[in-house]
């Protein structure tokens, strides 16, 4: 409930969304119309709840947005005439649903198979997110024109589908994680919104890769004050310091990933938040567990049948930990496999350079690592592998010393 | 006010003032000083109202055409003359005239390159032109 001298909590509004859209659309409201209708509910919401807060929000909401899709209905039987009495108001199916089926059930809806990534994840975030068509073009850095044009044609293309199968969770958990990737541009944190969204995900569902999801997001994300410095360079794994990881979200995201791995039905997601746990768990770079690593890859690469062509980035990820335990040699061959697949990608080149820098040949990585600069498509990244080029070089011509004393 | 865009190149324009290798040859601290340079005109723009946008180009390049009714769009990516342009990336700024155009282009040009001396690159001044009057 809103007490009159409490300030209108966004986020507590947000949250109310997903079941009360849930609820339109299970009645048999059409979804963009239900979408459309609560957002303007919202809308109105911000305005007058400031001087008169409601006494029950959800129900307020609900109450706006079912009149708004009514007067729709009714402009729209007025334009077709006859057709008004097709369209009588559906009477509303009890509610005996739980709010984690809610978001479920819209994940499914945002995240159907026919639509195409960009506009799975714009859905996602505009419908369970609760963000406004502005706040995501700002985070994709596109006009909020093209935005929300995505989202009504996303939003069109939904229109006429039946939404009441299960849907694919492995959709829902690839869509989850291009959010968390997509990182943090403009003003939202999109890998917070991820991490918020994966968190109602796992309490929906048993499966233990929506755990394992959010493990990772979790685990990757503690390490995030550390990824940058001040003026917005890239600090590698080996350099960072450490004292600044969130040490509560890594224990979360242990306590996560201990209680995925317990249901005996392992996937990608779990171990790659093994992996993520190892790091997180070394006390310095020279402490890191990379036997332990290793046999995590292999289990991670297992999972495909031929994870050369079908997961080449684990491969990728895999040859690190090789370099570490079987020496570079023997991962400069592992990423040789690769060349076919990825060698036109900055970040193969990029392993090279770091593993040939691990092997001493200094010359090597310089070559490989401004080669992988060439190739980068984000200028962090780039900039990053020409220092990294740079340094390797000079010290290849002993003008500087190695800064990396821990090897 | 004028928008201009300040494009920078990868290959392409007058003969170098200075030639120099490629970045990934400086000296480490060299291509920090000229990183941090290059964020201070960000800043700078950004302070004086004048900036717009700014954006780096990757280097790959691919040409394409349309292939005809019914066909596949027809692609290249070379080979293309060594002197062809190759736009690395450019500054968007709305600045009051042309003038202050050249003069903020010039700063740009006086980037640190190695040993800390200016690149003395050339800059690519190019007005935008405006469209219809906005009518929102």
């Amino acid at each position: 409930m809103l007490k009159p001298t409490q300030r209108l909590d966004e986020g507590a509004l947000r949250a109310l969304v997903p079941g009360l859209l849930a609820a339109l659309v299970r009645r048999g409201e059409d979804f963009a119309a239900a979408e459309d209708a609560l957002q303007e509910a919202l809308l109105e919401a911000l305005r007058v709840w400031p001087k008169h807060p409601p006494r029950d929000p959800g129900a307020w909401l609900a109450t706006v947005a079912t009149r708004r899709l009514v007067d729709v209905r009714r402009s729209d039987a007025a334009r077709r005439g006859r057709e008004e009495r097709l369209l009588e108001q559906r009477e509303p199916e009890p509610a005996d649903t739980q709010p984690g089926d809610d978001t479920l059930f819209l994940l499914f809806c945002c995240c159907h198979p026919d639509l195409s990534p960009a506009s799975q994840v714009a859905l996602t975030l505009r419908t369970v997110g609760g963000l406004t068509t502005p706040e995501i073009a700002d985070a994709f850095y596109v006009p909020e024109a093209t935005m929300a044009q995505r989202i009504s044609r996303a939003k069109r293309a939904l229109r006429g589908r039946r939404l009441n199968q299960p849907g694919d969770l492995a959709v829902v958990l690839r869509v989850l994680y291009l959010v968390y990737t997509a990182g943090h541009a403009g003003r939202v944190d999109l890998a917070a919104e991820a991490i918020r969204l994966a968190r109602q995900l796992a309490l929906a569902t048993e499966e233990p890769e929506a755990r394992g999801l959010l493990a990772l997001m979790l685990l990757n994300h503690a390490r995030l004050p550390a990824r940058f410095d001040a003026e917005g360079r890239i600090v590698t794994l080996d350099r960072q310091d450490r004292s600044l990881w969130d040490t509560r979200e890594i224990a979360q995201g242990v306590r996560v990933l201990q209680s995925a791995l317990a249901l005996k039905r392992r996937g990608r997601y779990q171990f790659e938040a093994a992996i993520a746990a190892l790091h997180d768990d070394a006390v310095n770079y020279s402490e890191t567990d990379w036997q332990q690593i290793l046999a995590w890859y292999d289990d991670l690469v297992a999972l495909s049948d031929d994870p050369v062509r079908q997961d080449p980035a684990s491969m990728l990820g895999r040859a690190v930990a090789v370099g570490h335990v079987l020496g570079s040699a023997a991962a400069l061959r592992e990423t040789d496999r690769l060349r076919e697949v990825l060698g036109d990608r900055h970040r193969w080149y990029a392993v090279r350079g770091y593993l040939h820098e691990l092997g001493g040949d200094l010359l090597a990585a310089g070559a490989a690592y401004a080669e992988a600069a060439r190739r980068a498509t984000n200028v962090a990244e780039r900039d990053h592998l020409v220092r990294q080029a740079a340094r390797a070089r000079a010290a290849e011509l002993g003008t500087v010393a190695l800064p990396r004393s821990s090897r | 006010m004028p928008k201009y865009l300040l494009l920078k190149h990868y290959r392409g324009g007058p003969e170098p003032y200075r030639p120099v290798p490629p970045m990934d040859e400086w000296a480490p601290e060299d291509v920090e000083a000229h990183m941090a340079f290059q964020r201070h005109v960000g800043e700078l723009l950004r302070e004086n109202g004048e900036y717009v946008d700014a954006q780096a180009l990757t280097p790959a390049r691919t040409w394409v055409r349309y292939g005809g009714p019914d066909a596949a769009p027809v692609t290249t990516d070379g080979p293309l003359p060594e002197t062809s342009d190759l736009a690395a990336g450019w500054y968007m700024i709305d600045v009051e005239s042309h003038e202050r155009a050249l003069e903020l282009a010039a700063y740009v040009s006086s980037e640190p390159g190695p040993g800390g001396e200016p690149l003395y690159e050339w800059i690519d001044v190019r007005e935008v032109m405006s469209g219809a009057p906005a009518h929102d």
